[in-house]
């Protein structure tokens, strides 16, 4: 398992029903490209991680938002921005999948005034 | 897919995009394309119906911000032309997606084109793509 990695996520507290949220994401992680080398020449081999999700589960609708699939294209410090819907009070579920195995989680409850 | 002469000239009236495409040595330009046709399945792309957000200068090519805004679509990849891997991201979205649009930051290892396609959900392809010029590349050293 990679080291120091700390999810980070922005999740307005409340919305109303059938509300669009824009949700950020920041997970720290080097993303090392596997296309650097080291002092010797030799290349760094990839260590990134390759796959993110975000999916909504409420009492009664539940439903993926976003599944992206990295690359060693990806910066530093994966960021990611993007809208979800707000059926109802629940909860956003973000998981990160890294190039050794490792599953970063975490978790945001909305809530539906 | 290679570029016909008609379609250069096409994209080369709407600015200098063209140009810096032609630009490109041609083995990068070929890697690029087929990493786009494995998206695609080769299929024709339009163009318009999505909208890709990219500096046309960026200082650090470590981050770049990108956006892209592609309504209707279920998803979208994202592909940088001179990288050593065109590949950048392939972004599926759910039922619970607010918006076809998202925003993230990549990595580029010199000047180059940027190409968003977006795969619609009936089953048709539509691309945007933007030139960045980058100052300090952001691929190995």
């Amino acid at each position: 398992m990679a080291k120091g990695v700390k999810p980070r996520v922005k999740v307005p507290k409340s919305a109303a029903a059938g509300d669009v949220v824009t949700i950020k994401t920041l997970i720290s992680h080097k993303m090392e490209s596997g296309q650097r080398k080291d002092k010797e020449g030799n290349i760094i081999p990839r260590s990134i991680i390759n796959r993110f999700t975000c999916d909504f589960v409420g009492a009664s609708q539940s439903g993926n938002v976003i599944d992206v699939q990295l690359s060693g294209a990806i910066s530093t410090n994966p960021y990611f921005e993007f809208e979800a819907k707000v059926p109802e009070s629940g909860e956003f579920k973000f998981t990160w999948y890294d190039d050794d195995g490792s599953v970063y989680e975490t978790a945001k409850s909305i809530t539906v005034a | 897919m290679t570029i016909s002469r008609r379609e250069a000239l096409l994209v080369g009236a709407g600015g200098l995009v063209a140009g810096a495409a032609v630009a490109l040595p041609l083995p990068v330009m070929a890697a690029a394309e087929d990493a786009i046709a494995a998206f695609t399945g080769g299929a024709e792309m339009a163009e318009g119906g999505i909208t890709l957000d990219a500096p046309e200068i960026a200082e650090n090519g470590n981050t770049v911000p990108v956006g892209f805004d592609a309504p209707g679509a279920v998803e979208v990849a994202i592909f940088a032309l001179g990288n050593p891997n065109p590949e950048v991201a392939v972004f599926k979205f759910g039922p619970m997606a607010g918006s076809q649009s998202a925003k993230t930051r990549i990595r580029l290892a010199k000047t180059q084109d940027v190409v968003a396609v977006a795969k619609m959900a009936d089953g048709s392809f539509a691309s945007a793509r933007r030139a960045v010029k980058v100052t300090i590349g952001g691929c190995g050293g």
